[in-house]
This record gives structure tokens, C-alpha cells and sequence, in this order.
């Protein structure tokens, strides 16, 4: 029997920026729910407020009205700690420019997520645990002979894939993609999706953002987000 | 115990050590921020360093020329019974040496050349004035046979004087003297005006003062200025007879007192003033007891604090200006970190998004500051202390080339330029340096932490 009917779920969730003086209404009661293991892609023009959408459920950002639910848990109801928990081991996120550190290693990139859970100590317990886990998901990822390169002596769809590595390093109950294949060339691009659909396949939920139809028809299931609001 | 693991193992997290050191050594700007704080760090310990010496060196020579402890009066007419008083003293278990001192003017010159100069009479006896002062070590030719002293080379049934050395000697550019292996054989006529003890002139009705012939024996080197240039030292009966101080009972100027060693100089002169109201009240019914009201009991730093606080002051002076220098050390790791924290938006953006706290983000920055801090102020030290190893070869060299001083030896008194780096004086520089930094940095770590990710994140978007 499952605990809860959505892993993630919004209600009515409202969101705007002030630019100067005037207010500029992103998201107008956005209503969703994704199912555990589900692949959804959430499709929209530029500037519609599907990035904004995903930042929201990620816990990366607020809405102005409206819950976002993980597992029947309100995230506005997190504490600070709990929010910065929930981001680290119940999410991943894949971003469009990647957003890697350059100061650190492929391998490092990887395992940045389980780094920062730990203290000194734990981590030099875990160390070698967490290195095997970020070197399989490298190998997986086809990037076992980049671990320690940094990431400006990688191409796009490599540093992509070390994205979606970090990204999977605390096996995350939900990937989050955001425009995952936007900055990548098509044949790229495509390695990305075919490795979020094997992802998804094994029993990960992914909720990707796209402005591609094409690309959005690779996921199970599409949502439009048109004027701010789910069509 | 649960406390010191939570901040020890719990608070500490690897990933800020790492990249602290990485944006350390990868961000290029902020070589400009330890290179700020090396160089503050360094000529704050250059000029601390030397200040300090010369500070510390001052109030050396001062507590040497003085003793420990001075029970005296300002007055020229003295005070009686101070061998009564030197025998209480004696019988204490905290002194070491106690010297009874003649102090006065007089005019000095050799006889027949009618060039009289104003000079600083101090009467004493040098064996027990060296046992309570440093006077034995500002001789020349007597330093290892104090109580010889006052006898000149030729005869020595004469008496002789110790003179300020400046007033004897002529210093050159490198603040040298040449003595030759004699004293010189030089007459000095002194003259006195003997006060009686209510401080009237002894010989007023025939107008004469006391004059007698001293014959140069040696002469002293305490390091003080106006010391050097302006006393002359006799035997101890013939200055008390010179000031008409040698009648019954016979007075002094002053009692100088060293403290056995391990007695602090503050409970050594608290027992000392103890003993003189004791000693004050046992003699009131004496005659010239009025006398004993107007001696004081004075630690060497209170003593000398005339000439002592002018130079403390001029030190404090010189650390309220380099704490200037340390706030523009400030506003240059403020405005690096300015910098940084614009350049490292996104990263702070990623960090947030795998789930760093604010706390954890302040923490990296100031981790980073720190660093800056440590690297900088360890460059500065060891560059500082370099260069004060030198300091003084520096300056001969100098000298030699281009005739550069930073003191003129000939005007000033002073021998090298202290170098000697004190561990509390580095300690202090350091930790403000290092302090300065995290203190530069805070703001711009704030700043860092109250970034939305969301919005950094899509500013790499645009």
C-alpha cells in the first residue's frame, strides 16, 4: 500500500516578481501532481514561468500563494534545515548551463551532494563509499575516463551527464531537469533524454521542463504551462 | 563533551576546506588580497618591532638609572634620619640594595677658565648605589671595580667624579664614542649652594657657595639623553657636605631601593610605604621631622613616568596609525570579497541547490577570508622578521652609500635599531590581520548567504 497518492503535488501556486514598478504575474494557480517512478515534462514558451515552476518545487524558491506538497509534506512548513535536507537528498537537479564548480573535479562535482551532508569526520568514514558511488554513476554516464578532469576541459553533453551524475549521487527520490538538452546539440541532446529514460525506466521520477514538443514527447507524460497556468 | 563533537565533527564540513583552498589558489584577485595583508602585516611588524625595542629599551635604561623603588623628596633641602630608615629597611626580607642619594645642581668647570656649565649633582656611594641601581654597568673604565670609582688613576688619596659621558666624550655619526684607555686627565671645580634645612642659603651673609675639585675618574653611560649630558657623579660624604646636608643629623635627597628578586614591584612598593608611615610616625617628635612630610614613595615607573609617558605616548600615537593602515587592509578584503561573492553568484547558487545552509555559505567565505588572513599575515611575518634581521646591516648600508640614517646617531641616542620581534607584539599583529580579514569579509559573506538560488541560478540563464 503507498503512504502517499502524489510524491509531489502544488495547489494553487501563484508567483510574481516586481520589476520596477510594475508586477509582473509568472505563475497564476498552477495545480499539479506527479506520481512516484512517473517521467513528466512540463512544456512551455520562453518566459512562460516553467523554470520558476520548477525552482518551486525544488524548494529552490517560494511561491507568493499556493503549497507544493513532497510525499503529503507542505514545504512551506520546512524548517530552514529541513528545506536545505530536502534539497540534498530528496531532489536532484539538471540545469540547463549545467552549473558545475569548476574548482572541483568531474569526480568531485559528483560527489559534492554527499560531501556536504557530512561532517569532516563522516566524510572521512564515507569517503571511500562515496567515490565508488560517484565513480559508478561516471561509469554509467559513459564519463569513467573524465573523473578527474575539470568541467571546462569537458564538451556540453559531458558536463551534462556529470550534472545528471551529481544530481543522482544521493539517489533522489525526484529528478528535476530544467531545459536538461537546451544547450546541447540534437545527437546530444538525445544521449541526455535516453539516459533520463533509463533513469526513469529503473524507477526514478523525473520532472523535466522544456520549451521542445519533440523533446517533452520523450517523457510519459506532458503538461502545458501556458500564461501561467497548467492547459 | 556532545557540544564540542556538534561544533567539531558536526559544524565542520569538507567541501568548505576544499574549496576555500581551491578559490585561494584559483581566483587570481585574491592574491591582491593577501599581498595587502602581507604588507600591512609586514611594516606593522617592522615598526611595531623597532617602536616597541625602543619603548621597552627606554624603560629599561629608566628602571636601571632609578632602581626599583625611590623614597625621596623634591625638594633640595632633603630629609633626616634616612639611615634609620635604611637599617628598617635592610632588615625586611624583600630588599636586595638600598643607596642613600645626595641630588642637586651644581655648577661645574675646570678651575681658572671661568666656562661654568648647570649640571645634575648626584652624590653616592657607588658599591651600594650599583647594588641598587644599574650604575656599575654605565661605567667605562671602573665596571668591574665599582667601589674604585671615585679614585683618580694618578692619586688616588684625590676625589675623583663620574661624569655623564656626552658631557666628557663627543659621538660620532654612527653613535660611537672613543674613550681612550685612561680617563683623561681633566680638573672639574664644582660648585654648590649648601641650604640649610629650612632651605635657606648656608653662607648667605658672605655670599659664597661650596666649591671643590674633582678629578675625572670615569664617566657613565646609561643610554638616557638627558641623563648623559647633564650629571656628574661624586663621592657620597663630599656631595652631602657640598650641599650643607652633612650636619646633625645629616639628610638626603633620596633612598633608592632594589627588591629582592620575585618580589613584585608594586607589593615591594606598597610594604616599603608601610614601613615609611611606621617609620614617619616613630620620628615625629624628632627635630626636622617636617622634613620626612614631603617624601613620597614612588615605584621607577612612576618615578621617571615624566620621561616614560612622552614615549608611551608617541607609541600609542604610532599604533592608532598603523590601526588605520589595518582598517584599509579591511577595506581592501571587503572589496576583493566584494568581488568574489559578484563572480561566485552561481556557485553559491549550486551550493544552495545541493543543499549548503546560509550558515554553511558565511562559513565558506569567512573559511576563505581566513585563509587570506593566515597566508598573508604569514608571508608579512616572515618577510617582516627577515628584514629586522637586516635591519640594522640595511641601514649601515645605507649609511655607507647614500648617507642615510634613520636616526642621526649624532643628535639621537641611539645605538642599533631594536630588532628583536616580541611574540606577544606578532601574536597580537597576526591575529588583527587575520581578524581584519574575516572582518572584511563579513558583509560580503552576508551577502552571499541571503542570495535566492533560484536567482542566481537564473542569472546564468539570461
Amino acid at each position: 500500500m503507498k503512504k502517499h497518492d502524489y510524491i509531489l503535488q502544488t495547489r494553487g501556486i501563484h508567483k510574481s516578481y516586481r520589476m520596477g514598478a510594475t508586477e509582473v504575474k509568472v505563475l497564476k494557480g498552477v495545480n499539479l501532481a506527479v506520481e512516484e517512478g512517473e517521467f513528466v515534462a512540463i512544456v512551455g514558451s520562453s518566459g512562460s514561468g516553467k523554470s520558476t515552476l520548477l525552482h518551486i518545487l525544488g524548494g529552490l524558491d517560494k511561491p507568493g500563494r499556493g503549497a507544493v506538497s513532497f510525499e503529503g509534506r507542505d514545504l512551506s512548513r520546512f524548517s530552514a534545515g529541513e528545506l536545505n535536507r530536502f534539497r540534498n537528498k530528496a531532489v536532484g537537479f539538471v540545469f540547463q548551463f549545467y552549473h558545475l564548480l569548476d574548482e572541483l573535479s568531474v569526480l568531485e562535482n559528483v560527489f559534492l551532494p554527499t560531501m556536504v551532508s557530512k561532517s569532516v569526520i563522516g566524510w572521512l568514514g564515507y569517503r571511500r563509499q562515496a567515490r565508488r558511488r560517484a565513480r559508478e554513476l561516471l561509469v554509467q554516464l559513459g564519463l569513467s575516463d573524465r573523473a578527474n578532469h575539470k568541467p571546462y576541459q569537458l564538451s556540453g553533453g559531458e558536463r551534462q551527464r556529470v550534472a545528471i551524475g551529481r544530481a543522482l549521487m544521493n539517489a533522489p527520490r525526484l529528478l528535476l531537469a530544467d531545459e536538461p538538452t537546451g544547450n546541447l546539440d540534437s545527437a546530444t541532446g538525445n544521449g541526455i533524454l535516453d539516459s533520463l529514460e533509463e533513469l526513469n525506466k529503473a524507477g526514478q521520477t523525473v520532472v523535466m521542463v522544456t520549451h521542445d514538443e519533440r523533446i517533452a514527447q520523450r517523457a510519459r507524460r506532458t503538461i502545458t504551462l501556458a500564461d501561467g497556468k497548467i492547459t | 563533551m556532545h557540544w564540542a563533537q556538534s561544533v567539531l565533527a558536526l559544524r565542520s564540513r569538507m567541501y568548505k576546506i576544499i574549496l576555500a583552498i581551491r578559490y585561494l589558489i584559483r581566483c587570481r584577485i585574491t592574491y591582491f588580497a593577501v599581498l595587502a595583508v602581507a604588507l600591512c602585516v609586514w611594516i606593522v611588524v617592522i615598526v611595531m618591532t623597532v617602536m616597541t625595542g625602543l619603548v621597552g629599551g627606554y624603560k629599561l635604561k629608566n628602571h636601571k638609572f632609578v632602581g626599583d623603588c625611590v623614597v625621596g623628596t623634591k625638594s633640595l633641602v632633603g630629609f633626616a634620619y634616612y639611615e634609620d630608615f635604611i637599617k628598617m629597611l635592610e632588615d625586611t626580607d624583600y630588599v636586595e640594595g638600598v643607596s642613600p642619594v645626595i641630588k642637586s645642581y651644581a655648577l661645574a668647570g675646570q678651575p681658572g677658565t671661568g666656562q661654568d656649565i648647570r649640571l645634575e649633582m648626584i652624590g653616592v656611594d657607588p658599591a651600594r648605589h650599583s647594588q641598587a641601581t644599574g650604575f656599575a654597568e654605565t661605567l667605562h673604565y671602573h665596571v668591574d671595580d665599582v667601589s674604585k670609582v671615585f679614585e683618580p688613576r694618578e692619586d688616588g688619596g684625590l676625589s675623583g667624579c663620574v661624569i655623564g659621558i656626552d658631557r666628557i666624550l663627543e659621538r660620532d655619526s654612527n653613535g660611537r664614542y672613543t674613550a681612550g684607555p685612561y680617563p683623561a686627565d681633566i680638573e672639574v671645580a664644582v660648585s654648590c649652594f649648601p641650604l640649610t634645612s629650612r632651605g635657606a642659603l648656608v653662607k648667605a651673609t658672605t655670599g659664597l657657595v661650596n666649591t671643590k675639585t674633582f678629578y675625572y675618574s670615569d664617566h657613565s653611560r646609561t643610554g638616557l639623553a638627558r641623563v648623559d649630558s647633564s650629571v656628574i657623579y661624586l663621592p657620597f660624604e663630599q656631595a652631602q657636605l657640598l650641599c650643607g646636608m652633612g650636619g646633625v643629623p645629616k639628610r638626603v635627597n633620596a633612598i633608592h631601593i632594589k627588591f629582592k628578586p620575585g618580589v613584585r614591584l608594586q607589593e615591594g612598593c606598597q610594604d616599603v610605604s608601610s614601613l615609611w608611615r611606621m617609620f614617619k610616625q616613630a620620628k615625629t617628635d624628632e627635630s626636622q621631622s617636617y622634613l620626612l612630610d614631603a617624601v613620597t614613595v614612588q615605584s621607577w615607573r612612576v618615578h621617571r613616568r615624566m620621561f616614560i609617558a612622552a614615549m608611551e605616548k608617541e607609541q600609542a600615537m604610532l599604533t592608532v596609525m598603523f590601526g588605520f593602515v589595518g582598517i584599509t587592509t579591511v577595506f581592501i578584503v571587503f572589496v576583493v570579497f566584494y568581488m568574489i561573492v559578484s563572480h561566485k553568484r552561481k556557485d553559491i547558487g549550486i551550493l544552495k541547490s545541493v543543499g549548503v545552509s546560509n550558515a554553511n555559505i558565511v562559513q565558506l567565505f569567512s573559511g576563505f577570508a581566513f585563509l587570506i588572513g593566515v597566508l598573508g599575515s604569514s608571508i608579512g611575518t616572515v618577510a617582516g622578521w627577515l628584514f629586522l634581521l637586516k635591519i640594522n646591516r640595511i641601514e649601515t648600508f645605507l649609511f655607507e652609500r647614500f648617507g642615510f640614517q634613520l636616526w642621526d646617531r649624532v643628535i639621537f641616542f641611539i645605538g642599533d635599531i631594536p630588532n628583536e620581534v616580541e611574540f606577544k607584539v606578532l601574536a597580537v599583529i597576526v591575529l588583527s590581520a587575520i581578524g581584519a580579514c574575516l572582518l572584511g569579509a563579513l558583509v560580503p559573506s552576508l551577502q552571499a548567504a541571503s542570495l535566492r538560488p533560484a536567482e542566481t541560478l537564473q542569472v546564468g540563464q539570461l
